[in-house]
């Protein structure tokens, strides 16, 4: 196992320099001048120069970029052009907020998921299973860009039961965490009641049913905990989902999060602040997926040895 | 069934955006100020937006943007990410790993980042788009068919081809990526989707298509200021958005189902 680990982060190295070099290369491809299209183009001569030096663009381009590696090593990511504080501090004060976000929406979305996927699986081809199956084909298919609005206008407009927008208290969670949860909710929906389907046709749930157990003890106790090895994987290759999905959602609910600070950032230029927003979510990612695959691997013994 | 629906509501789309600009009464771009927020009537059947412009009309014109998107970061992916992913496949070796690591790094953006960020500093516009929703797109395409042309290349029909002398341009382009095509064109049609909800996605964050060209996303970011005293302006655009994803779901998969030998027997 520990070969397997070493080997797979060492994989993972070139790829997490090839994601910073690409954000790097970022600002270098805003059409024209950076220091002009950050500060207009009615801005002095010398502010302009004065922001190239600070931004270290009148350096050579492999000076920059020898610059910019050794910062990240030393957890530097430049200063926000529009805070004037480290691009470190302000991402860091709002890593909290998305990371409740994205655990309450996978929290809903198995909430939502397991019993649907469950009660689908039982009542196949009835009623209820065509109720549960469109239900999460309506949820694959609402952008959460639309969901999100939709919600609050019943939830909050129409209703009055939770508040449009904000944080605080719980039940600011509830509409950002299902509009974010809510596609995730709908897929491991359907992944449920299609493994629990397979696996109730196991002889070993008809070998549990011999030995006296009831229905839903066979049920819960030993199908469902197999089928939900295909639904951890959904959940592991969702969480890029999940992670850009904290933009639209904290944009539409005016969540504080890297999200809505990244959108924010863009539309006021600060470049440095864009780059380390990047740079944190891509980074994010390939370590959960490194996480995910070590998971994998410590699970079933198979993967380490292929 | 589905794919049958979800034929006719791409092809009522397409319909749309070729036509209802023409057929419609009123022009999409059109204010009526005194109108502003009506809701729907018989004169406008779903109603006026924050400018007193015609909801219908600027749908049709919207669905252009979105199915213009589509199709055209469908084609210009699958083209390029055919012929990476034939190159990386066939040649094998240092080329296939140099390409192999090159993917990577782009699929450690998740999602739409690559593109948020590429349109964030290229500037906010329809090419612009385009061009970062190909940057992401071209990816899944070569991933799919290098791991179809690892097999294809083994065939007896293409060691025969090679064999004969044919050249190795001729063999791929001839032999290996029209084997791939019915498995491309199951993914393409399904992309459709996701470079929809993508091109949407963008403008609803500010940075697709800019006012006041509609687009369904810019609409229904429009609409967000209005939740309370106009919520027509939000359900429209979403129901479009929705429908038409599912639309190229359900013909995606009715495709794959009719490509696929197992299901179709």
């Amino acid at each position: 196992m520990l070969r397997y680990a070493i080997r797979r982060v060492l994989l993972s190295l070139p790829v997490l320099l090839g994601v910073a070099t690409l954000v790097f290369m970022l600002i270098h491809l805003v059409p024209g001048d950076p220091a002009q299209a950050m500060l207009g183009e009615s801005a002095p001569a010398g502010d302009l120069q004065d922001l190239r030096s600070k931004l270290g663009l009148d350096q050579p381009l492999l000076v920059q970029y020898e610059r910019y590696l050794t910062g990240l090593v030393r957890g530097n990511l430049g200063t926000s052009f529009r805070y004037q504080t480290p691009v470190a501090t302000e991402i860091g004060q709002r890593l909290g907020p998305t990371a409740q976000l994205a655990a309450a929406a996978i929290v809903v979305a198995i909430l939502i998921a397991l019993p649907l996927g469950v009660i689908a699986a039982l009542f196949k081809g009835k009623t209820v299973d065509h109720v549960a199956t469109s239900l999460a084909l309506l949820g694959v298919s609402m952008p959460n860009f639309w969901l999100g609005p939709l919600l609050a206008i019943v939830l909050s407009v129409q209703l009055g039961w939770l508040p449009v927008s904000g944080t605080g208290t719980p039940a600011h969670f509830v509409l950002p965490a299902v509009t974010l949860g809510a596609a995730l909710a709908a897929m491991l929906a359907r992944m449920t009641r299609a493994t629990l389907i397979d696996e109730l046709r196991e002889l070993y749930v008809v070998a549990a049913r011999a030995r006296g157990l009831s229905y839903a003890r066979a049920v819960v106790s030993h199908a469902l905990r197999n089928s939900l090895i295909p639904v951890v994987t959904i959940i592991g290759l969702q969480l890029g989902a999940v992670l850009t999905g904290t933009i639209i959602t904290e944009t539409i609910f005016a969540w504080p999060g890297v999200g809505r600070l990244l959108i924010q950032a863009i539309n006021f230029r600060d470049y440095p602040l864009v780059q380390g927003c990047i740079l944190l979510i891509a980074v994010t990612y390939v370590t959960m997926n490194l996480i995910v695959d070590l998971t994998y691997a410590w699970l079933d013994p198979r993967i380490r040895y292929q | 069934m589905m794919g049958r629906a979800g034929v006719i509501i791409v092809l009522g789309a397409m319909a749309a955006a070729v036509f209802g600009p023409w057929v419609l009464p009123f022009d999409p771009l059109h204010q009526e100020l005194a109108l502003r927020l009506s809701p729907p009537s018989w004169a406008h059947p779903l109603g006026l937006d924050e400018l007193g412009r015609d909801l219908l009309s600027r749908l049709a014109l919207g669905a252009r943007v979105s199915l213009f998107v589509g199709v055209s970061v469908v084609c210009v992916s699958a083209i390029i990410g055919t012929l990476v992913g034939a190159v990386a496949g066939y040649a094998g070796g240092k080329i296939d790993m140099a390409l192999g690591r090159l993917m990577d790094v782009l699929m450690a953006f998740p999602g739409i980042l690559l593109a948020i960020a590429l349109v964030a500093v290229l500037g906010p516009n329809l090419r612009n788009v385009v061009l970062a929703l190909v940057t992401i797109g071209w990816v899944g395409y070569a991933r799919l068919v290098r791991g179809q042309v690892l097999k294809i290349r083994e065939l007896e029909y293409v060691q025969a081809a090679r064999a004969l002398g044919a050249p190795v341009v001729r063999v791929v382009l001839r032999h290996v990526i029209p084997a791939t095509l019915s498995t491309v064109s199951v993914q393409a049609t399904l992309g459709m989707a996701g470079a929809i909800v993508a091109e949407a996605s963008l403008s609803f964050l500010g940075l697709g298509v800019q006012p006041p060209m509609p687009s369904w996303g810019t609409m229904l970011d429009a609409g967000r200021a209005h939740l309370f005293d106009a919520p027509h302006l939000t359900i429209v655009p979403g129901v479009a958005i929705a429908l038409l994803v599912m639309g190229f779901n359900f013909a995606g998969d009715a495709l794959r189902d009719r490509l696929d030998p197992r299901t179709t027997n």
